[in-house]
C-alpha cells in the first residue's frame, strides 16, 4: 500500500504565544508535529504494519521542518520529504499549500493519503480536503476509526460528538480527529534508525511551480491576542439584593439579557 | 559525533583552567539526544508516573512490566555495544536517560539505573565475547534483569573485607560459592547477580551468577525509607554451584571490575539525582504559586524567592559539571566497545575516578538540599502523603550513602589527587608553587569578557585548594589519610571549585556564543553559584588551616595568604539577583536557565 502523510510543523501546545512586529513570535519555542497530524502518522505506520507497503511524509516549510520529519521517521515511517519554500515565497496560505502538496502527489500514485484534521497553529482544516479536491480523489475529514479491505475504506467520522459511518474507495485522503489511535513515541532504535532513512528535500523548481501558480489568494491583515480576561467580581450584601444586581449588572453591562 | 582524542587527565581541572569552548554544555545536545529525551520524558510520563502508588506499595510485577516496556523503547540498551544487541550510544545519551528516567520516578528510576549501570556494565567492560554473546542481548532488551552483589554484613564501605569465598570443585567445572550479600537492589526479580568473592577465601573475584544456580536464595524484601519500588533484600549462597566460564574477568582482580565499575554508577547516580531535583523544585514552583496566605501567593513572598533562586543555581552548577563529565567519560570510553585489553579498560574507568565522584556527591547532595526546601515550602501539606514531595523527601536520602557514601567519595578525591601528583599524572607540585607564588604577589590576572569577576573567583579558589593542598602535605605527609576531618575539607573544596568553574564556564560559553542579553539567566546562576562558593570555602579553608596542629610559621604565612585572597571578594546585589532568578523559575513554573 502506498501511504503518504501530510505533516506540519507547529508550535508546542504548552508555549505560550507572544506578537512581535505584527507576527507571531517564534523565538525560542519549541516545535512539534501537529498534534492530530501525529494520530495521521500513527495510523499509517499501522495499516503499513497490517497490509504492508511504505509510508512517507511530507511537509511544506523550512528546514527548521527536517526535525518533525525525522521525528515522523524514528516513529515508523519509511520516507521522509520537505518541499522546501523558505527561498521561493514569502507568505503562503492554504491553498498555497494545498497546491504544493498536490502538485508534488499527482504522479506518485497514492492509495491513501492522511492528514491531520486541523492544525492547531492557523486552524483552518483546509489543507487536506483541498489537496484531495486537486487530486479529484475522494475526502473524509475528522475520523475516529479506518478500515480497509481490498479497495473497500469503512470509515467512522465525528459529527461534533455523534459519529457517522462511511464506505468508500481507495484512494481516498482523510483527516485525523483524536481518538483515532494512541500515537506512539519513538523508541530509541527508531531514533537511531531515522538518522539513516532517506530525507529527500525538493523546491518549487522541482515540481515545476512557479511562485505566481501558488500565490496566496488571502492576505493576513492583523495578528491580535485575545484579550486577557479581566479579574471577576464578587457581589456581596443580602442574597435578594445579589440576585437583583446581578440580573441589574447581566442587562446593562454585559448586555446579554 | 566527532571525538576530541585528546584526553584530558583526570583531576586536570584542579591544577589547571579549562577553555569555555572546550567544556561540553547542555546547549551543545545533537538533535539525537533532544529526541531522546523527549522519548524518557513520554515514558516517564505516560507509563511510569500513573503508577506512582502501585510501584510505591511494591508491585514489583508492575515494576517488571515497566521495566520490559523500557527495554522495548531502547531504554535499556544504550549502553551495550551493537554488535551485542544494544545501542552502542554515548555517555551524554546514558544520563540524558538516566536523569530523566531516575529523576521523574525515583523507585522506579533506581530500579532502572541499577540494570543498565552497575548490573550489565561489569559484562559489558569487562566480559568475555562468549558471556557478552550470552547476557548482554537480553540485558539489552530486558528479558534478564540485573543485580549487583557487594556489599556483605562486614564489609560495606571497606568492600574489599568480603566474606564470601568461591572454592574449585573436584571436578575442576564449577566454583561453590558461600556467603550472604546485602541490601542488593532488584533481587526479587533478577536473572543475573553480579557477585563478589574470594576464591580460595583470598583472590577477590567476580561472578556471573544466574538465579536458577542450584544453593542460590533470597532473603525476604528489607523495609525500607525511601525507593520502595526497587527491591532490596539479601542474596544467599549456600553451595552455590557457579559454572567457571562465568568468572568475570580475571581471577584475583575483582577489585578492578567493582571499584571502576562504581565509577560509573556514581556518574549516572549524580544525574538521576540532579533529574529528581529539577522535579523536586517543580513541585515546590508549583505549590508556591497556587497557595495564598496573607492575600498573596507564597511564591511572592522574599523567603520563598531566595529559596527558589537557591535551588535552581544549585541545580545548574550540578548539571553544569554532569554534563561536562559525561563529554570527558565519553571521550575514554567511546573506542572500548569490544576492548578485550582488561588493563586498558580498568584504567579508561579509572581516569575520572574523581569527577564521577563529585558527579555524586553533588549530585546527591543538590537533592537532599532541593527537597528538604521544598518540602518547607510545602508546609504542613508537605508532610502529607498526598504530595508527591513528601515520597520525594524520603527518596532522597539513600543517595548520599550507596555506591559509595559521600564521606568515602570525598575521601576518594583529595586521595586520588596526590596519587596522580606522585605518579606524575598531574602537575601537582609546580601546580601547588605556582598558585602560593601568586598568592604572594597578591594578584591573580585580572580579566574581562563576561562573567571576569567570577572567573577571577575561580582561580582563587584554585589557588586556594592547591595552596591549602601543600601546607596539609607538608604537615602530615603519606601520614594524611588518618586525618580525614582535614581531608574532608580539602576534598569539599575540589567540589566546589569543580562545580562553580563548570557552572562559570557554561554560562560564557552561552554568552560569548550568544549575547549577555539572552542568557541573562545563566550569567545571573553562574554569579549566584561563584558567590556561594566563595562563601563556603572561606569557611572551609579556614576550619582546615585552623584545624592543623602546626607552629610551622611557613604553613601560618600560607593561611593567611589564602585568607586574604579570598577576602577580596564580597557579597554584592544578592536580593536583586536572588528576585530576578526567582521571577524568571516562577515564570517557566520549573527550573530554567
Amino acid at each position: 500500500m502506498n501511504i503518504f502523510v501530510l505533516l506540519k510543523r507547529t508550535f508546542d501546545t504548552e508555549e505560550k504565544i507572544t506578537i512581535a512586529k505584527g507576527a507571531i513570535n517564534e523565538e525560542g519555542a519549541e516545535f512539534i508535529i501537529n498534534p492530530y497530524d501525529e494520530y495521521a502518522v500513527e495510523e499509517a505506520i499501522q495499516l503499513r504494519d497490517n497490509h504492508g507497503g511504505e509510508v512517507t511524509v511530507v511537509t511544506v516549510g523550512n528546514e527548521e521542518a527536517e526535525k518533525q520529519l525525522r521525528t515522523a521517521l524514528a516513529m515508523g515511517a519509511d520516507k521522509a520529504v520537505l518541499i522546501n519554500t523558505e527561498d521561493d515565497l514569502e507568505s503562503g496560505d492554504q491553498f498555497t499549500t494545498a497546491k504544493i502538496l498536490a502538485e508534488y502527489l499527482k504522479d506518485k500514485e497514492a492509495d491513501i493519503i492522511l492528514a491531520g484534521n486541523v492544525a492547531i497553529d492557523s486552524g483552518s482544516g483546509q489543507v487536506g480536503p483541498r489537496v484531495a479536491d486537486l487530486l479529484d480523489i475522494p475526502y473524509v475529514t475528522t475520523i475516529t476509526n479506518l478500515e480497509i479491505s481490498g479497495e473497500t475504506v469503512t470509515v467512522v467520522r465525528d459529527v461534533e460528538g455523534d459519529s457517522e459511518t462511511i464506505e468508500t474507495k481507495l484512494p481516498v485522503l482523510v483527516t485525523a480527529q483524536q481518538g483515532l489511535n494512541e500515537p506512539r513515541y519513538p523508541s530509541l532504535p527508531g531514533i537511531m534508525k531515522a538518522k539513516k532513512k532517506p530525507l529527500e528535500e525538493l523546491e518549487l523548481d522541482d515540481l515545476d511551480l512557479d511562485e505566481d501558480d501558488v500565490e496566496a489568494k488571502t492576505k493576513v491583515v492583523e495578528i491580535f491576542l485575545p484579550p486577557t480576561k479581566e479579574a471577576g467580581r464578587v457581589l456581596e450584601g443580602e442574597l435578594d439584593a445579589q440576585v437583583k444586581e446581578l440580573v441589574n449588572l447581566l442587562h446593562k453591562e454585559a448586555k446579554v439579557i | 559525533m566527532e571525538k576530541t582524542k585528546r584526553i584530558i587527565a583526570g583531576g586536570h581541572y584542579l591544577v589547571s583552567e579549562a577553555e569555555p569552548e572546550a567544556i561540553f554544555c547542555p546547549e551543545d545536545f545533537t538533535d539525537e539526544h533532544k529526541m531522546i529525551a523527549k522519548t524518557a520524558r513520554q515514558f516517564v510520563e505516560k507509563e511510569v508516573q500513573p503508577h506512582r502508588e502501585a510501584i510505591e506499595d511494591q508491585d514489583f510485577e508492575r515494576v517488571v512490566a515497566l521495566l520490559r516496556q523500557a527495554g522495548s523503547l531502547g531504554l535499556l540498551a544504550h549502553s551495550v555495544p551493537e554488535q551485542y544487541g544494544g545501542l552502542g550510544l554515548d555517555k551524554i545519551s546514558k544520563i540524558l536517560v538516566g536523569e530523566i528516567v531516575g529523576g521523574g520516578t525515583s523507585g522506579y528510576g533506581v530500579a532502572q539505573s541499577n540494570h543498565t549501570c552497575i548490573a550489565t556494565l561489569p559484562i559489558t567492560y569487562f566480559g568475555t565475547k562468549e558471556q557478552k554473546e550470552k547476557y548482554l542481548p537480553k540485558l539489552a532488551s530486558g528479558e534478564f534483569l540485573g543485580a549487583y552483589c557487594l556489599t556483605e554484613p562486614l564489609a560495606g564501605s571497606d568492600a574489599l573485607a568480603a566474606k564470601t569465598t568461591a572454592y574449585l570443585n573436584n571436578e575442576g567445572t564449577h566454583y561453590v560459592l558461600n556467603g550472604t550479600k546485602i541490601f542488593i537492589t532488584n533481587a526479587v526479580f533478577s536473572d543475573t547477580f553480579i557477585v563478589y568473592a574470594k576464591i580460595d577465601g583470598e583472590k577477590f573475584t567476580a561472578f556471573i551468577v544466574e538465579k536458577d544456580f542450584p544453593g542460590l536464595s533470597l532473603g525476604p524484601e528489607e523495609k525500607k525509607m525511601g525507593i520502595k519500588g526497587s527491591s532490596t533484600r539479601s542474596v544467599i549462597m549456600e553451595d552455590c554451584l557457579v559454572p567457571v566460564e562465568n568468572v568475570l574477568g580475571d581471577i584475583g582482580k575483582g577489585h578492578v571490575i567493582a571499584l571502576n565499575v562504581l565509577n560509573l554508577g556514581r556518574f549516572n547516580l549524580g544525574a538521576a539525582c540532579m533529574g529528581g531535583a529539577k522535579e523536586a523544585l517543580k513541585f515546590a514552583v508549583e505549590y508556591t504559586n497556587e497557595r495564598e496566605q496573607f492575600g498573596k501567593s507564597i511564591a511572592e513572598f522574599g523567603a520563598s524567592k531566595e529559596k527558589v533562586a537557591k535551588m535552581a543555581s544549585r541545580i545548574y552548577a550540578a548539571e553544569s559539571l554532569q554534563y561536562r563529565v559525561a563529554s570527558l567519560l565519553e571521550d575514554v570510553l567511546g573506542d572500548l566497545d569490544d576492548c578485550e585489553d582488561r588493563r586498558l579498560v580498568g584504567s579508561r574507568l579509572m581516569q575520572y575516578a574523581m569527577e564521577c565522584a563529585i558527579c555524586k556527591v553533588y549530585g546527591s547532595e543538590t537533592l537532599d538540599q532541593v527537597v528538604d526546601e521544598s518540602l518547607q515550602l510545602h508546609g504542613g501539606s508537605g508532610f502529607i502523603k498526598e504530595y508527591p514531595i513528601e515520597q520525594a523527601y524520603r527518596d532522597s536520602r539513600i543517595n548520599r550513602i550507596f555506591e559509595g557514601t559521600n564521606e568515602i567519595n570525598r575521601l576518594l578525591i583529595t586521595g586520588n589527587f596526590f596519587k596522580k601528583t606522585a605518579k606524575g599524572e598531574l602537575p601537582g607540585k609546580e601546580a601547588i608553587e605556582n598558585a602560593v607564588k601568586q598568592l604572594q604577589a597578591g594578584a591573580t590576572e585580572k580579566l574581562d569578557g563576561p562573567l571576569a569577576k567570577e572567573r577571577e573567583a575561580i582561580a582563587s579558589i584554585r589557588n586556594t585548594f592547591l595552596a591549602a593542598a601543600g601546607a596539609v602535605y607538608e604537615v602530615y605527609g603519606t601520614a594524611l589519610e588518618n586525618e580525614q576531618e582535614t581531608v574532608m575539607k580539602l576534598s569539599e573544596i575540589a567540589i566546589e571549585l569543580f562545580a562553580a568553574e563548570s557552572a562559570v564556564l557554561r554560562s560564557v560559553k552561552q554568552i560569548n556564543k550568544n549575547g549577555t542579553e539572552k542568557e541573562r539567566a545563566k550569567e545571573l546562576l553562574a554569579k549566584m553559584v561563584v558567590e556561594q562558593s566563595i562563601l563556603k570555602v572561606q569557611a572551609l579553608s579556614q576550619e582546615l588551616i585552623g584545624g592543623l596542629e602546626t607552629e610551622n610559621q611557613v604553613i601560618l604565612g600560607i593561611a593567611s595568604l589564602i585568607k586574604r585572597e579570598l577576602a577580596k571578594y564580597s557579597v554584592e546585589n544578592r536580593v536583586k539577583r536572588i528576585r530576578e532568578v526567582a521571577a524568571m523559575v516562577n515564570e517557566a513554573k520549573q527550573y530554567t536557565c
